[in-house]
């Protein structure tokens, strides 16, 4: 075990838990943080995104002990009032279904967005295209991005 | 958007940090994370006005409809609030949705399964909501003392129409509670709808994209216990013995425990479960037959030779028109078992107690939850409560409670309250697929190309029945037998979205295309023509609407421009009826690069009224994309009882960049609206194969096409 203070979305958590106990584990069981979801636990599915350091990183395989230092951003930071325009997008498109697999979509949208802030459609699926949603709402999340790209710019 | 309860969910505690930012000194004791606002909703307080089970009104003018049905993704918590509203003639931004827990007094069917929910709850809920507005309009008149028949409501008043006096329902609801409920009340004409058929977010959307908790792996609760489970690796095998030493002494470790092959390991957090689960040493031994997908090839062969199958419907001399067809068409289909995959892996918390059992989670079923735990434990129903999470999908996997009930004997063994937990191996090797089944077809020919006689075999492996006897072409072919033999197999299978028929329509539909292009016949035409003697000169009975389908073919043929060329566009068709919805598709292909490209897919879609155009679109564009990518890729296949494929590393779901346009068109034609949740699917994997045959000339007759045709296929879209 090992004492780790997180810089996560802003503030400080502090937490003991063993250096290989992944990122995910940590925000979810330990520190309350459950909008990043588990759902494949080999960096296949996205449902786990979050920001670090500016940087969309899936969190199931990435150990607690290799982020002590970095800034991290999970979906419950991503803005303080719900109102990033990724998010505000994605209501307007009102992309979810069963919602599982949409704080990953939009941790990735998000970060996508800020390095390519005028993406072309095909840039937006290969940079989606890695993020699974079982209830294929792939077609509403597309227009999302392409939404909040817009939003961004004004 | 809609106004959510989040005081139950603020349990972070904050304080100052020298140097600047906060600390979060996070600490669960004491603390619950609901993750089901069913709770709040099995509460209602003095003074508010709560006719019947689906809402209240609270004299501060909060509207709250209460959701009874499981919410997994098809949107139904959104649905049904809106015809309570709708009829209860309120502001939707007034209105507060919460989801009901289970109930099995106050509600009937509180089932997320079999598109089932809007028809059976349809009538219900319009009439909740309507007896509330009389009820309200009748407390406005005592007060005013007019009569009722002059007083209108909109938009959440009661209005007097002549002096244009008005009242809002919150000040209106302790009277209104006061009067005796109506028995007869009047429903909407359905021209005056204005919220139903209109466009409604989800209303869970706000704490979706803001990360707020809501799914049963959400669910945390002070002195809950983890759970992972080791359970056989193969179908097949039995726990022969287990040494759980070194599982024990790993950190945050709290048991060890077995039941009915199974080992639990019970600890303090996911990740340590998980570690310790790794270092188990089980030995396993053989119980039945340890079965491998070549194994069900060769079966499948000779099941479709048995002498022994068992007749689902028979109609005229099945014999007699073959011997005298002018031709014969005959052709076999194949499809794979598959997994559900829901994004939320199976989990589900349990807390045994002396006194009764708490149960919370994902779970399509919570009576049957509550009634097999209360078997299991030989307890009364009433002492186990049921609370609804919403789920991350379920596609059938959740209707079955095998997960409810780990949960139940993992707490009843280490009395305490636990989560259990799978990860995605376990889940997508724990069973209960879509059955592995093949088909073979024939058909009879007259001279004149009349489909004159019929047969479907259909062959599965714990499949059970896995022909729909009764839907079409039945009906519309005078010599018709329809059969099937069943497989029985330790590996186990359940119902898949839109069982049997997720695979049965485009097999079915391949097939027809197959016998219409034999008669040289139109597809279209074909299809038209067989409806039109299931109509005049029917063969037995009919059990679908010949009109309806006969209107969705027409609509999607109109939308698609079937009937104008266009170079270079090959087109498919597909149509299904399902679940008392009916679906017409057609596929578009394009040649690119000697490749068959899928640009687009046209739905028609019948379901009757259409309660939430948002919604709605999206359960059958999400039906379509489902039924694309596990005609395409999905494949589950076993080497002597083990799953092959365990994790989306070797399991391919479709993605982004593997999508068509879709274009969905409504009949819309008033009648009581049907589900959406599995209709659109069904008819999916025939308008992209028949498509895909009339560009290529290339049969895609097993699933997944990728397998049949990989050099073809790759990069379809
Ligand atoms: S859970 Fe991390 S990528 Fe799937
Ligand atoms: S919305 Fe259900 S997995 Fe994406």
């Amino acid at each position: 075990m090992a004492v780790y203070n997180l810089n996560i979305n802003g503030k400080v958590y502090k937490t003991d838990v063993a250096p290989d106990t992944p990122l995910l584990w940590v925000l979810r069981d330990h520190l309350g943080l459950l909008g990043t979801k588990y759902g494949c636990g080999m960096a296949m599915c996205g449902a786990c995104t979050v920001h670090i350091n500016g940087e969309a990183t899936r969190t199931c395989i990435l150990p607690v002990s290799s982020v002590s230092a970095a800034k991290i951003t999970t979906i419950e930071g991503l803005s303080e009032k719900g109102d990033h325009p990724v998010q505000t997008a994605w209501n307007e498109v009102d992309v979810p279904q069963c919602g599982y697999c949409q704080a990953g979509q939009i941790m990735t949208a998000a970060a996508f967005l800020k390095s390519n802030p005028k993406p072309t459609t095909e840039e937006i699926e290969t940079a989606m295209s890695n993020n699974l949603c079982r209830c294929g709402t792939y077609h509403r999340i597309r227009e999302a991005v392409q939404l909040a790209a817009t939003k961004m710019k004004q | 958007m809609q106004k959510t309860d989040n005081s139950r969910r603020d349990f972070l505690k904050s304080a100052a940090l020298a140097g600047g930012g906060f600390m979060l000194s996070f600490n669960w004791f004491g603390k619950e994370v609901l993750a089901a606002d069913s709770a709040v909703a099995a509460t209602t307080a003095a003074g508010d006005f709560a006719p019947n089970a689906y809402l209240s009104i609270s004299p501060d003018g909060i509207v709250s409809i209460f959701s009874p049905n499981p919410e997994v993704g098809q949107g139904i918590k959104t649905a049904f609030p809106i015809i309570v509203a709708e009829e209860l003639d309120v502001d939707w931004a007034n209105v507060k949705v919460l989801q009901a827990p289970l109930d099995t007094k106050k509600f009937e069917r509180q089932v997320a399964g079999g598109s089932g929910s809007i028809p059976h709850s349809w009538q219900r809920l319009r009439k909740a909501g309507a007896t509330a507005r009389q009820m309200l309009i009748e407390a406005a008149a005592k007060k005013w003392n007019v009569s009722a028949a002059e007083c209108k409501t909109e938009k959440g008043y009661v209005i007097h129409i002549t002096s244009n006096k008005r009242l809002s329902y919150g000040e209106l609801a302790t009277d209104a509670a006061q009067i005796t409920p109506p028995t007869d009340v009047k429903l909407k004409d359905i021209k005056d709808f204005k919220l139903i058929g209109s466009t409604v977010k989800n209303v869970d959307n706000k704490p979706i994209l803001t990360g707020q908790p809501l799914f049963g792996i959400d669910f945390y609760r002070e002195g809950m216990l983890f759970s992972m489970i080791q359970r056989p690796p193969a179908f097949g095998l039995k726990l022969k013995s287990f040494d759980a030493t070194a599982a024990k002494a790993m950190p945050g470790i709290v048991d060890v425990v077995s039941f009915k092959n199974k080992v639990a390991v019970v600890g303090k957090s996911t990740w340590e479960v998980k570690k310790a689960k790794d270092v188990l040493k089980i030995e396993w031994e053989k119980e039945g037959n340890l079965e491998s997908t070549d194994d069900h090839n060769k079966l499948f062969k000779e099941l479709l030779d048995s002498p022994k199958a068992e007749v689902r419907r028979k109609e005229g001399n099945v014999e007699e028109a073959f011997k005298n067809a002018a031709k014969i068409i005959e052709s076999e289909y194949q499809c794979p078992f598959l997994p559900h995959n829901p994004m939320e892996p199976m989990n589900f918390f349990a807390h045994v107690r002396e006194d009764g059992v708490e149960l919370v989670g994902p779970t399509q079923t919570p009576a049957n939850a509550q009634g097999q735990t209360a078997k299991l434990l030989n307890i009364a129903p009433e002492k186990v409560t049921v609370e609804l999470t919403r789920m991350g999908g379920g596609f059938g996997r959740r209707l079955g409670t095998d997960y409810v009930l780990e949960a139940v004997e993992v707490s009843n063994l280490v009395k305490a309250p636990v989560k259990v937990i799978w990860t995605r191996e376990d889940d997508m090797t724990g069973g209960s697929y879509r059955p592995a089944v093949r088909y073979r077809f024939r058909a009879a020919l007259d001279k004149q190309g009349n489909m004159i006689g019929y047969t479907l075999r259909g062959v599965g492996i714990n499949a059970g029945n896995p022909t729909r006897e009764n839907n079409f072409p039945s009906g519309a072919v005078p010599n018709l037998l329809i059969d099937s033999v069943d497989h029985k197999s330790p590996i186990t299978t359940g119902p898949w979205r839109a069982p049997i028929t997720n695979f049965l329509a485009f097999a079915e539909q391949s097939f027809l295309d197959e016998v219409a292009s034999a008669a040289g016949k139109d597809a279209v035409q074909f299809r038209l023509e067989l409806l039109e003697k299931a109509k005049t000169a029917p063969a037995g009975p009919v059990r679908y609407d010949i009109d309806r389908m006969k209107a969705v073919i027409e609509l999607a043929a109109e939308k698609s421009g079937w009937n104008k060329k266009r170079k270079g566009v090959s087109l498919g068709f597909s149509v299904y009826f399902s679940h008392a919805s009916y679906v017409a598709q057609v596929g578009e292909v394009v040649m690119k690069k000697g490749k068959p490209v899928l640009q687009k897919i046209y739905a028609a879609v019948d379901c009757g009224v259409v309660i939430n155009q948002s919604g709605a679109r999206n359960q059958i564009i999400g039906g379509i994309v489902d039924g694309m990518g596990h005609a395409m890729y999905g494949n589950l296949t076993f080497s002597e009882g083990k799953p092959n494929q365990s994790n989306f590393n070797t399991f391919r779901l479709i993605k982004m960049n593997e999508i068509p346009a879709v274009d969905v068109h409504f009949v819309d034609n008033g009648i009581d609206p049907t589900g959406l949740g599995e209709p659109a699917l069904p008819p999916t994997g025939g308008s992209i194969a028949n498509a895909i045959f009339k560009a290529t000339g290339k049969r895609l007759k097993n699933q997944p096409f990728i397998e049949q045709e990989e050099k073809l296929l790759e990069g379809i879209s």
